[in-house]
């Protein structure tokens, strides 16, 4: 029975789809198979990249305004919008499943975006206290503060050139052939744009307006 | 079978070949797009085209810098440049940094100092790595302490090798990671394979042996009948039959010694990372933009 079915066609005929498959599976790779997986890999390792340098800066920020607080309690309106964007920022979150969706990209892009200009609103008040600027706590929270912006700056610009390249992948040949015949559920993934205040040229005005902490 | 098999294999080589073509001048493009400007070639630890460290000190840092590579694999490079043509100066560092790959390809423990005296900014980068232990906080301090003042004073030289003295006592602080780090990556300045040699040495040995055999007996050697020539001991027999020799396997190690000098002539070129020069060049590490900025 066993010795039958050991001779029996279903056995060669495995071990002949096996032969294809050992002689194909290289081939698949050398046209290019793994082109399409290895951008989107790569693209998204990128994004955790993003998301760790964004969550940096969001560790930071309960120190900051603590020390903050202990100099100049009565910027209390600039204080709460800080806090308030750093809630809404750490609420949105883009896992690298979601990439695809432009929508949910824009939302995380928006409010990050709240919580810079927050922020940037912040560190201009500082300016009026110089007992708080010789703070040695609040000089090591800039420094680091600065870092990790710099690394934000750094980790949205790999982001940016991996997420062309795995975009090209989808769109040219000859990944395209592998694009339009395996991988039909991948989609581009977004990528960050230019917030439309930011393209405006800066304001400069030497009126009396001097007001801060709006 | 075989020969049904043969047409996909060369439709995939053609196939191939084609998308070898595309990534090769994609990378072409790529390579363009990102060196926006020249950016100064790694001539060695101390990189001074600015000309503000004088001759004496250059050495010294160089000397300085050498050594605590040995004793860590951290790599420290000092950079000036007259300016940044209206680039930030972060940029700059980060492209700066990558673009050389100093530190380690494992630890990324490289730093980077760049001093652009016109614009009046420096930066110390921080590879990946070391960002744990040459902390952002460490290098501002670095740079406001060490070096604004003395650069305020103009003193380029002085202010910089303060700054490469204390970043090597913070990297020294943590004294069992900075050996842990040194005993994972020995200095070994020319790390060849040897199965790379072994590789070439018998790819030269069948190549070459096979062509010297061929010719090299009728134009040495000393004709003893038609097509039968005797070149160093052994007789080489030439015309219809299989070339043989009596003992051939001694005559194929004249190849040999032309392949080693040939492997020793390649693996150069194989192993040098992008710009050496000077006998120094990066590691292959990579910054995440760590470290600071400051002005004077």
């Amino acid at each position: 029975m066993l010795a039958q079915r050991l001779c029996s066609p279903p056995i060669f005929r495995n071990i002949a789809a096996f032969l294809v498959m050992a002689v194909m599976l290289p081939l698949l790779a050398g046209c290019g198979y793994n082109t399409i997986p290895t951008a989107e890999e790569n693209a998204k390792a990128a994004w955790s990249e993003v998301l760790n340098q964004y969550q940096r800066r969001a560790d930071l920020i309960p120190n900051l305004v603590n020390t903050v607080k202990g100099y100049a309690a009565h910027e209390k309106d600039t204080l709460d919008a800080v806090v308030e964007a750093r809630a809404k920022a750490t609420q949105v979150t883009v896992t690298p499943e979601t990439l695809n969706n432009p929508e949910a990209f824009k939302k995380f892009q928006d409010t990050q975006a709240g919580l810079t200009s927050a922020l940037s609103r912040l560190l201009a008040v500082v300016e009026n206290y110089p007992d708080l600027k010789a703070n040695q706590n609040f000089l090591a929270l800039q420094a680091q503060l600065e870092g990790t912006e710099n690394r934000i700056t750094v980790a949205r610009r790999d982001y940016i050139q991996a997420v062309r390249e795995y975009n090209l992948t989808l769109r040219t040949f000859p990944s395209v052939i592998w694009a339009t015949l395996w991988f039909r559920g991948n989609q581009p993934f977004a990528n960050f744009t230019i917030e439309e205040d930011k393209m405006q040229p800066p304001k400069v005005d030497f009126g009396t307006s001097t007001t801060q902490g709006g | 079978m075989t020969r049904h098999a043969i047409s996909p294999v060369e439709f995939s080589r053609f196939i191939k070949t084609i998308g070898t073509a595309l990534m090769a001048m994609a990378v072409l493009l790529v390579g363009f797009a990102a060196i926006a400007a020249e950016l100064p070639a790694l001539t060695g630890r101390v990189v001074d085209n600015a000309g503000i460290i004088d001759a004496a000190t250059e050495t010294a840092l160089t000397q300085k810098l050498a050594d605590f590579e040995t004793k860590g694999s951290d790599q420290i490079v000092v950079a000036t440049i007259p300016s940044l043509d209206g680039e930030e100066i972060e940029p700059y560092a980060n492209r700066l940094f990558r673009a050389w790959k100093l530190g380690q390809a494992k630890e990324n423990n490289g730093v980077l100092l760049l001093v652009a005296p016109n614009d009046r900014k420096m930066r110390i980068e921080v590879g990946y790595g070391l960002e744990g232990t040459l902390t952002d906080l460490h290098t501002k301090l670095i740079i406001e302490n060490d070096m604004v003042p003395a650069f305020r004073a103009g003193d380029f030289s002085g202010g910089i090798s303060k700054a490469v003295d204390d970043m090597i006592m913070v990297l020294e602080g943590n004294p069992e990671e900075l050996e842990a780090r040194g005993k994972r990556n020995p200095a070994n300045d020319n790390p060849v394979d040897p199965i790379f040699v072994l590789f070439i040495v018998l790819w030269a040995t069948m190549f070459f042996g096979g062509l010297a055999m061929a010719f090299l007996p009728p134009i040495f050697g000393t004709k003893l009948s038609p097509g039968v020539y005797k070149w160093l001991g052994m007789t080489f027999r030439y015309g219809r039959g299989p070339a043989s020799s009596s003992s051939g396997g001694a005559g194929w190690t004249s190849g040999t010694s032309s392949g080693s000098g040939w492997s020793s002539g390649s693996s150069g070129s194989g192993w040098s990372s992008g710009s050496s020069g000077g006998g120094f060049s990066g590691g292959g590490g990579s910054s995440g933009g760590g470290g600071s900025s400051g002005s004077w």
